[in-house]
C-alpha cells in the first residue's frame, strides 16, 4: 500500500489559479467537505495546506486549486503531470457541518472559490437553498463559475474591476442581500483572511450562524506544534484540528492577522532568492484592501 | 577526578565553536578510549549497573566483548535487548539508570557505559558489520504499528524478526518521531535515526508516511477492513501544553515542539536551501528546565542568539534535563535565570513579543513528586526583555486518534489505560506503549514497552 501521489491532470484555469488531479484513493475515500491536505513539493519544500475542492471515489482522484503566492505554491506548479508530490498528508481539519438548516450563504474568494464547492454540493444534497457569491479581482480570473453555478440555487459573483457581477467582494454582494431583506440560517465563508473578517462582520448583526474556514499558517497539521493557534472566544484553538472551519462571530481577528505575517521577510528572501520576483498581485491586493484602497 | 580509575573524557568539538554549528557535540570514543575505559569495569558477578537499565542490557557481557576488541560482537550483544543502541548510547539519561548504579560510582566514577554502548554502535554501522537477521517463516499475521518513534520501531523490529507481516503507520513524511522532529542534530545526528529505519525495511517492515491514523484510516477500519489481527499505538504525548498567560499568542512565541520541529524535520537551519523559515531570534527566553528545554536553547544558539535564557520555576538541582546537556548548556554560554516564572507576555506595535514578566518563586514543602514546591514570592515581578520566547513546559497527548476509537479506554489525563504486563488496551488485541501511555518519558523506556507489547502480540497471535 505505498503511496505515490501522482499528478494525473494539471492546468492554469486562469492566469494564476491551477487545478491539480491527484491520484490518491485513501484520501479520496476519507474526503469530507472542508478538509485539507498538507502538501510538500519536494524534500526540500514547506508543508503547505491546501483544500480538498472535490474528489472522485470511483476513480480514487483528489482535486486541488493552486494559486501561486511564494516558493511553495510555486514549486508545486512547476510540477508537472505524471510527477509526483513529494508528501502528501490527508485528510485533515474537521469537515464542514452540513445539516438541513434551510437557507444557507456560502462566499468563497482566492483558493475558497475552488474550496467551497464540496461545501456547496453536500449543503444542497442536505436539502438546503444554497446562494453561493464567488470574488476574483477581474472576470478572466474568475474560475470555477460553471461548477458553482450548477450545484447554488443562487449565485453571485464580484470583481474588483466590475467587469463582471457587482463591482467589489462578497462582503458587498452579502451585505445587499441582507438589506434586500433576504433570510439565512447558516453562513459559511473561506478565502483569505480580510475576506472572512468583512463576511463575518456582515452576518453579525443579523446573527447568522457563520462559519469561516481559518487560514492560519501551519506545520503538521495535526495539532503537534500550535503554529495555527489562535484565539476563539478568548480560548486558544488549533486550526489544523479544532477547524479550519471556527465561529466568525469569536474569532479575535487582530490576533490572526499580526500571526499571519510572521514571515513576511523570510517569504521574500525566499521567493527572490527563487525567481528575483518581489510580491505577488495577490499579496499586494491583500495589502491595499488593509488600508481600505480599491484594488 | 583524575588517576587511573577517572572516567574517560569524551572528545567534544570545543564550545566556542559547536555553539555556532549543527554537528554533533560529543564526537565519540576512539578505539584506544573505548577498551581503556572497558578494562576499568570490574565485571561484577551480580551487575548492578543491569538493574538500572529499563531493558535490562548485558552491560558487563559487552563491556567483556570491547576488552577483547570484539566490537561488533559487543554490538550484537547489546542488541540482543535495546535494538537502537546508537540512540540510546547517545540519548539515556545514564547517570539515573545504568551509571547510577555502577558500583564503582559508589568510591569513584561509574564506568561510562552510555558512551561505550554508542562507540558499538557507531562502530557497527560505520564498519558495515550490521547483521540483518532472517526473518523466521511467515506466519500470516499482520500488525499495525501507529507512529514511528522508538517504542513503534522497536515493537515493528521485534515482530518481523518473528515472521510476523509489519506495516507501520506514520503521520510526518519522515519516520523517527521525536528523534526525528524532536531532538536536534547536534545530538542526535538524523542519518543514525535513517540507518536505523533503513535496517528495518530490509528486514521486511512497510513503512507507510504521511498517515494520519484516525484520519486517513481509523482503527476499526485496520482492524475489520485492511486485515490487521493486532494493532500497536505508539504516538506520543506531542501535544504542547501553554501557560495560558497573557500575550502568549503574540508574534515570535513558539512552542517548543514547533521551533524544533522547524529546526530538524523542516532543516530550516538550512534555510532558504530549504523553505521553511523558523525566526531567529536574538534575545531568547526558553521557558522550562527538561530535554526538550536544553534542546531549545542550544538551537536558539546555533542561529544566532546573543543572549539565550533559561527561565525555570525550581532551582538547579531539580532541573528534569540529563546532566551532560545542562553541563553542554552551561559551557555554550547560556544563561540560566533559575527560581523565576513567566505571568505575561509584553508586545510591541507589531505584535511581536519584547519582553517577559516574571516572577520570583522560592521552593516550599515537597509535593506528590517529592520536589519541593515552587511558590511565587508576591510583589517580586520583574520583566526581561527578550524578541522570542520559546515554551518547553510539557507535552500531552494527542486525541486525534481516539476520537474515532471511543472504545479505547483513556484516563482522566487522556493517556492510553494498559494491562502493564502485556500493554494491551481496553480493545482486544490493541496495544499501546510509550509516551501515550506514560506520558513525556525516555526513549528507552519507551522502547521498554514496546518491546513488553511485541512479546504480547506474538502469545497472543500464535495461541490459535
Ligand atoms: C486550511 C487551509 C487551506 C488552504 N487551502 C488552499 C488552497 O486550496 N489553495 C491555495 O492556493 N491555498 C490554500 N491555502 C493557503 C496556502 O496554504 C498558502 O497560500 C501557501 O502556504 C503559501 O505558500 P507560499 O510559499 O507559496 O507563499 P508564502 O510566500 O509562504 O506566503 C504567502 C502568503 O501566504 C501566507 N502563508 C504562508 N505559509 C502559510 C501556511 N503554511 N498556511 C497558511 N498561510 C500561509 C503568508 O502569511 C503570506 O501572506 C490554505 C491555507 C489553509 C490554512
Ligand atoms: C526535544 C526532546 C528531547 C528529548 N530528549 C530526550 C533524551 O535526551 N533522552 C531520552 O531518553 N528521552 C528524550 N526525550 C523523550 C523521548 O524522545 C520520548 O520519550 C520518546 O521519543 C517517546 O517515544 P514514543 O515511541 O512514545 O513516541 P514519539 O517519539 O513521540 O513518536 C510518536 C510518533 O507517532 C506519530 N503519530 C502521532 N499521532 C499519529 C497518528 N494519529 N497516526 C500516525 N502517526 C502518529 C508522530 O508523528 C511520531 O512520529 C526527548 C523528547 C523531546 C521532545
Ligand atoms: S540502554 Fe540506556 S540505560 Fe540501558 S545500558 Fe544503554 S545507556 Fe544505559
Ligand atoms: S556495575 Fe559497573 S563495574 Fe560492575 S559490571 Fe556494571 S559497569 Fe562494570
Ligand atoms: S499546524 Fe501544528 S498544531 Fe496546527
Amino acid at each position: 500500500m505505498i503511496r505515490e501521489y501522482r499528478i494525473i491532470e494539471k492546468f492554469e484555469v486562469v492566469p494564476n489559479v491551477h487545478k491539480f488531479v491527484i491520484r490518491d484513493s485513501m484520501i479520496a475515500n476519507k474526503a469530507e467537505a472542508g478538509q485539507f491536505v498538507l502538501v510538500m513539493a519536494n524534500e526540500k519544500g514547506e508543508r503547505i495546506p491546501l483544500t480538498l475542492s472535490d474528489w472522485d471515489k470511483k476513480e480514487g482522484t483528489i482535486t486541488l486549486y493552486v494559486l501561486e503566492l511564494g516558493v511553495s505554491t510555486m514549486e508545486l506548479i512547476s510540477l508537472e503531470e505524471g510527477d509526483s508530490l513529494y508528501s502528501l498528508a490527508g485528510p485533515l481539519g474537521l469537515g464542514a457541518k452540513i445539516e438541513k438548516f434551510g437557507r444557507v450563504i456560502l462566499g468563497g474568494g482566492c483558493f475558497g472559490v475552488g474550496g467551497i464547492y464540496p461545501i456547496a454540493k453536500a449543503m444542497k444534497k442536505a436539502g438546503n437553498h444554497v446562494t453561493v457569491i464567488i470574488e476574483g479581482r477581474s472576470n478572466y480570473l474568475m474560475y470555477n463559475k460553471e461548477e458553482l453555478s450548477a450545484v447554488a440555487d443562487e449565485f453571485h459573483m464580484a470583481t474588483s474591476d466590475g467587469s463582471e457581477g457587482t463591482k467589489g467582494h462578497v462582503q458587498e454582494v452579502l451585505v445587499d442581500l441582507l438589506e434586500k431583506g433576504e433570510k439565512f440560517d447558516r453562513a459559511y465563508f473561506m478565502g483569505c483572511t480580510f475576506m472572512l473578517m468583512n463576511c463575518a462582520m456582515a452576518t453579525k448583526p443579523s446573527s447568522i450562524p457563520t462559519g469561516v474556514a481559518l487560514n492560519a499558517i501551519m506545520l503538521d497539521g495535526t495539532g503537534m506544534c500550535g503554529c495555527c493557534r489562535v484565539s476563539v472566544d478568548g480560548e486558544t484553538k488549533f486550526v489544523c484540528v479544532d477547524g479550519p472551519e471556527l465561529d466568525g462571530h469569536k474569532v479575535d481577528w487582530d490576533e490572526l492577522f499580526t500571526r499571519k505575517h510572521v514571515y513576511r521577510e523570510e517569504e521574500a528572501v525566499s521567493y527572490q532568492s527563487h525567481t528575483c520576483r518581489s510580491m505577488t498581485g495577490y499579496e499586494r491586493g491583500e495589502k491595499e484592501r488593509l488600508s481600505g484602497g480599491d484594488s | 577526578m583524575a588517576g587511573p580509575r577517572a572516567r574517560v573524557k569524551m572528545p567534544e568539538q570545543p564550545p566556542e565553536v559547536r555553539a555556532r554549528n549543527f554537528q554533533e557535540v560529543p564526537l565519540g570514543l576512539t578505539e584506544e578510549l573505548a577498551i581503556a575505559e572497558a578494562e576499568k569495569c570490574l565485571q561484577c558477578k551480580n551487575p548492578l549497573c543491569v538493574t538500572g537499565c529499563p531493558v535490562g542490557v548485558k552491560i558487563p557481557e559487552f563491556i567483556k566483548l570491547i576488552k577483547e576488541e570484539k566490537f561488533a560482537e559487543a554490538a550484537r550483544k547489546i542488541k540482543e535487548t535495546n535494538a537502537l543502541p546508537s540512540v540510546c548510547g547517545r540519548v539515556c539519561p545514564q547517570e539515573v539508570q545504568c551509571e547510577a548504579k555502577c558500583i564503582l560510582g559508589i568510591k569513584f566514577e561509574p564506568i561510562a557505559v552510555g558512551y561505550l554502548e554508542r562507540f558499538c554502535a557507531d562502530y557497527e554501522r560505520d564498519s558495515g558489520s550490521t547483521e540483518i537477521p532472517k526473518p523466521a517463516s511467515p506466519t500470516g499475521k499482520k500488525i499495525a504499528i501507529i507512529g514511528s518513534g522508538p517504542s513503534g520501531l522497536t515493537v515493528a523490529g521485534d515482530l518481523v524478526k518473528l515472521g510476523h507481516e509489519v506495516e507501520i503507520f506514520e503521520a510526518l513524511h519522515q519516520p523517527g518521531g521525536v528523534l526525528t522532529y524532536g531532538i536536534p542534530e547536534f545530538r542526535l545526528p538524523k542519518r543514525i535515526v535513517q540507518s536505523e529505519v533503513e535496517n528495518l525495511l530490509k528486514l521486511g517492515v512497510k513503512l507507510s508516511l504521511d498517515s494520519v491514523i484516525g484520519k486517513i484510516r481509523t482503527v476499526d477500519e485496520l482492524m475489520d477492513e485492511d486485515g490487521f489481527h493486532a494493532v500497536f499505538i505508539g504516538v506520543g504525548a506531542g501535544l504542547p501544553s501553554f501557560m495560558k498567560i497573557p500575550g502568549e499568542n503574540l508574534n515570535n512565541i513558539y512552542s517548543s515542539n514547533e521551533y524544533l520541529t522547524r529546526t530538524n524535520l523542516m532543516k530550516a537551519y538550512l534555510f532558504p536551501t530549504y523553505a521553511t523559515p523558523v525566526e531567529r531570534g536574538k534575545n531568547v527566553v526558553v521557558v522550562g528546565g527538561g530535554n526538550v528545554a536544553m534542546d531549545s536553547v542550544r538551537t536558539a544558539l546555533r542561529l544566532g542568539a546573543e543572549k539565550a535564557m533559561i527561565v525555570y520555576r525550581r532551582a538547579m538541582e531539580q532541573l528534569p534535563a540529563r546532566k551532560e546537556e545542562v553541563h553542554h548548556a552551561q559551557q555554550e554560554g547560556v544563561e540560566f535565570h533559575l527560581l523565576n516564572n513567566p505571568v505575561r507576555y509584553i508586545g510591541d506595535e507589531s505584535g511581536c513579543v519584547k519582553a517577559v514578566e516574571c516572577i520570583k518563586m522560592e521552593l516550599g514543602e515537597p509535593d506528590s513528586s517529592g520536589r519541593r514546591r515552587p511558590v511565587p514570592i508576591e510583589g517580586s515581578e520583574f520583566t526581561m526583555e527578550c524578541d522570542m520566547v520559546i515554551i518547553s513546559i510539557g507535552t500531552g497527548p494527542n486525541p486525534i486518534i481516539f476520537s474515532s476509537s471511543p472504545d479505547i479506554k483513556l484516563n482522566k489525563w487522556g493517556y492510553v489505560e494498559v494491562n502493564p504486563d502485556t500493554m494491551e488496551t481496553s480493545k482486544r488485541n490493541v496495544y499501546a506503549g510509550g509516551d501515550i501511555v506514560t506520558g513525556s518519558a525516555t526513549v528507552i523506556q519507551a522502547m521498554g514497552a514496546g518491546r513488553i507489547a511485541a512479546k504480547a502480540i506474538h502469545e497472543r497471535l500464535m495461541e490459535g
